[in-house]
């Protein structure tokens, strides 16, 4: 599986991190190159395998449906860089 | 008593207790250490007010009598661990300014227990990294030398700076934390030991999130005993972190008596890697050689899977991370770029993204968003998730068979040049965790001990990976190696 420009930049966007065009062909080709060294995975046979999902065979914990935690809005906004009147701003949304 | 920062643990307890020596004047030494030592890029955020606020108060607690065996002892904080009020940036632009309104839940035990926080530590940016050349704040540099050639060596990453930091004695010990190898591999390049306990020992609330099925904080200290000293500080059940495991502490202290006789001690074939350094091939060697003297069995084993580690990892964490850094996106805490007229909010998220994250963080952040994107899912997350459950296997039916421990070397090689590895396509820098990252994958505990110098007079260090939830067991092992090896060598000061 080889990652041409145009890919690279879909992921980018994804991520939502900006890329100049420019800088593409070579990130393209790190992908690449980071890609080939997983394509070793291929190898392996995972027939009946199941995917891992927590090392420890635990169940989450489960607690009451309950408020546990709260009225901290100065908290909460004080390391926003932009906050206004109690909320987060942003730039306008919707036109 | 002179030269009190190069105590250790143990020896600072025991001088506090007998009241050889305050907390204070201990806090003092390092502190004069630290500003000695701005060479060294270790500490990145000095917090000298609180370190001696909570010095007055430990010694006021000391005095009473049944102070805890942290109470006292000035400690260095990583970068990654949340602090309330102090800077907690992880390294990262994106978190510029930010200072937490709350407490990691490992470094409030640690306050609580009386250790002093003297600054927050230098680190690779959200611990992605193995040289500590990927932070906002520049290079950590290692004390150690290649004899009389002055080039800056790295302290190996990515908690660099809590490794520098020990290493040089500008604090009694430091946290570190560790995704695929970020404890072991600098404690090896420094000469110093460090320790990831099982998943789910530490509670991660708190830590800033690099790949949370794999991520555990662990000390980082001048020898096995403090390691044992400051972990039972670190651990216990957190029911802020839903995989916090709910099991008592033992007192891995108690647990070192040094005794591993008839403890069988496995060597894995698998981990003989093609160009290995003769150097690190006799280490490894001398080292089942010594657990061998002290009364341990010596066997061969295998972990088959285990060159799949690193490509199962480098499609775990990175997925994880894409994930878990989806939060820094200029709204709610760190650092926004600032836009230009008509920009909306999606040139808002990518300009800041793409300021406030660095190449390596970017890179893995955009790696991981491919693994998960649609029609790849299955055949690279599912696939790598797979391969980690027959790794995991692996380990699982070497410990069914008997086996204690296993013996590894902790790194590939000694500590390299910063810069040395800029032109290396990024592949050849995750090979530094060749020998750690299967610990994360499979949840065990991993001890890395100095265990002598390369020709070039750079320490070395041996892993031990233990069962789960055995730490205690583990340490005591690492004691044993540490007294057979009695690696004594130290930096010589430059800085």
């Amino acid at each position: 599986m080889s990652i041409d420009q145009s890919t690279a930049a879909k992921v980018a966007k994804l991520a939502r991190i900006k890329v100049e065009d420019d800088a593409l062909p070579a990130l393209a080709s790190e992908f690449n190159t980071i890609l080939g060294f997983i394509e070793q995975l291929n190898e392996v046979d995972v027939e009946g395998v199941e995917p891992m999902v927590s090392v420890e065979p635990m169940r989450l914990k489960r607690r009451e449906d309950v408020v546990t935690d709260g009225n901290q809005q100065d908290k909460v906004l004080a390391n926003a860089p932009d906050a206004r009147e109690g909320f987060f701003a942003v730039p306008k949304v919707v036109e | 008593m002179s030269d009190l920062n190069k105590l250790g643990l143990a020896e600072a307890r025991d001088a506090l207790r007998k009241g050889d020596v305050t907390s204070v004047e201990l806090t003092e030494s390092c502190l004069k250490a630290i500003d000695d030592a701005d060479a060294l890029n270790a500490f990145v955020h000095k917090t000298p007010e609180i370190a001696l606020e909570r010095a007055k108060a430990a010694d006021a607690r000391i005095k009473e009598g049944d102070a805890p065996s942290m109470c006292g002892l000035p400690i260095g904080i990583k970068d990654l661990f949340c602090t309330k009020g102090v800077p907690s940036q992880a390294a990262s632009k994106i978190l510029e300014g930010f200072k937490p309104e709350y407490e990691s839940t490992v470094s409030q035990q640690l306050a609580d227990a009386g250790a002093v926080m003297l600054g927050k530590l230098n680190m690779d940016e959200f611990a992605m990294g193995s040289s500590n050349e990927t932070s906002v704040y520049g290079n950590a540099v290692s004390p150690w030398r290649r004899g009389n050639d002055d080039a800056q060596l790295t302290p190996g990453g990515s908690s660099g700076g809590s490794a520098s930091a020990v290493a040089a004695d500008l604090c009694l010990a430091a946290t570190g934390t560790d995704t695929g190898g970020s404890i072991r591999q600098p404690a090896a390049f420094v000469g110093i030991t460090g320790i990831k306990p099982t998943y789910g020992r530490c509670s991660r609330w708190g830590i800033v999130a690099f790949a949370s099925s794999l991520d555990q904080a662990g000390p980082m200290t001048k020898n096995v005993r403090d390691a044992a000293i400051m972990l039972e500080t670190m651990c216990g059940h957190d029911p802020k972190d839903s995989t916090s495991a709910e099991l008592a502490v033992p007192n891995f202290e108690a647990l070192l008596t040094g005794d591993i006789k008839g403890k069988k001690i496995g060597i894995p074939k698998e981990y003989r890697m093609d160009g290995m350094p003769a150097e690190i091939e006799k280490l490894w060697a001398d080292g089942a050689e010594m657990l061998k003297a002290a009364g341990a069995e010596i066997v061969d084993i295998s972990l088959p899977h285990t060159k799949y580690a690193l490509p199962a990892y480098y499609v775990i964490a990175p997925a994880e991370a894409s994930s878990n850094l989806a939060r820094y996106d200029g709204v709610r805490y760190g650092r926004r770029a600032h836009l230009a007229q008509g920009d909306g909010i999606t040139e808002m998220y990518e300009k800041t993204r793409a300021e406030g994250f660095g190449h390596e963080v970017q890179r893995r952040v955009m790696i991981g968003t491919y693994v998960l994107s649609a029609g790849f899912y299955d055949a690279y997350y599912n696939r790598a998730r797979r391969v980690r459950t027959l790794i995991k296997k692996d380990f699982e039916d070497v410990f069914a068979a008997g086996v204690d421990a296993i013996l590894t070397p902790a790194t590939p090689s000694a500590s390299f040049g910063l810069g040395e590895m800029t032109e290396a396509d990024p592949v050849q820098m995750y090979l530094n965790d060749v020998f750690t990252v299967t610990v994360n994958l499979a949840g065990l505990p991993g001890v890395s001990v100095p265990a002598g110098l390369d020709a070039q007079g750079l320490p070395l260090g041996l892993q031990l990976i233990g069962r789960p939830w055995e730490e205690g067991d583990l340490l005591n092992t690492a004691y044993a190696l540490e007294n057979a090896a009695g690696f004594v060598a130290k930096p010589g000061k430059w800085w």
